[in-house]
């Protein structure tokens, strides 16, 4: 029978595989966003999972909260990388050091 | 058994696929790898019970949110080769977190399997006679009320926030201006000249 463990399992390779994928792809923006999905993702999994393991809905609810703020740092992320490509001609984020903060 | 045999099926093949996206080369095939990590996902939600929350993962993550990815990839012109630069620089390090965050995943698991977590009550409990949305909505119109409507406006204010970011007005292009065109009355725009015969007249 499946156990809130094996979905414990899932999500914390998926969450590995989220922050890992930050680290390799350094340089592409685009992958490093898509990583985070993945990150959130993860947290939407173990949610879910304790919702059902638990028998308590309020894990399902804020799980639709998590996607939402998910949703919106996607179209804001995407949003800013495209008015730095169209400033720079490029997405490197080695390059992002114009406000040198 | 089935249910275990969908299970491991989906669980595979969504951790394959999320390991395929950050290690594909090619951006279009990471995004195509991160819808089928999210259908997988969703098929795992729907192992849990969770209706309502895998058919909105289908909706929100592939209908928008990867569509959105996917649009921003083709239409920047970008040399992804360049980007690859330093992948193999940054793979031990990466590796080594990645290991050190698992052993940690791992351990949280273990102690949390192992006794001692135990919620006193819970805050909504499930109900077996009703539908997995119908006890969402239920619980989000009344209880939830004030945080789906924050939610809302977190949605209303990246939406404005991506309009406000990526909207240029372009130069030297003619467009219409309407409201100028009403502003214009006949005595501003016309003039009545009366030349004499055999002259000209001046423009």
């Amino acid at each position: 029978m499946i156990s809130v463990g094996h979905y414990l399992a899932v999500s914390a390779v998926l969450f590995t595989l989220g922050v890992l994928g930050i680290f390799i792809n350094r340089k592409n923006i685009i992958v490093i966003l898509m990583a985070i999905e993945l990150i959130l993702l993860a947290v939407n999994i173990n949610l879910v999972a304790f919702s059902a393991a638990l028998g308590d809905l309020v894990g399902q609810v804020f799980s639709m909260f998590v996607l939402t703020v998910a949703a919106g740092e996607a179209a804001i992320g995407l949003a800013i990388l495209v008015i730095y490509f169209r400033g720079r001609g490029t997405i490197a984020v080695d390059d992002a050091n114009r406000m040198k903060g | 058994m089935i249910q275990l045999f969908a299970f491991y099926l989906f669980a595979t093949i969504v951790i394959a696929s999320a390991a395929m996206v950050i290690f594909a080369r090619n951006p279009v095939h990471s995004v195509m790898w991160l819808i089928l990590a999210f259908f997988n996902a969703a098929g795992l939600m729907l192992l849990a019970g969770a209706e309502f929350i895998a058919m909105l993962l289908v909706i929100v993550y592939v209908g928008a949110v990867a569509v959105l990815f996917l649009f921003v990839v083709m239409m920047l012109d970008i040399d992804f080769a360049e980007l690859r630069a330093g992948f193999v620089r940054y793979l031990p390090l990466g590796a080594l977190v990645a290991i050190i965050l698992a052993a940690e995943l791992v351990f949280a698991v273990g102690a949390w399997s192992a006794g001692g977590v135990d919620l006193a009550s819970r805050a909504a409990p499930v109900v077996s006679d009703k539908s997995n949305i119908q006890q969402i909505g239920e619980l989000l119109y009344t209880r939830y009320i004030f945080l789906f409507e924050a939610a809302g406006i977190v949605l209303l204010v990246a939406m404005i926030g991506a309009i406000v970011l990526t909207h240029r007005t372009r130069g030297g292009v003619r467009a219409q201006n309407i409201a100028k065109q009403n502003r214009r009355r006949p005595e501003d725009a016309t003039r009545l000249v009366d030349p004499g015969v055999g002259q000209g007249m001046e423009l």
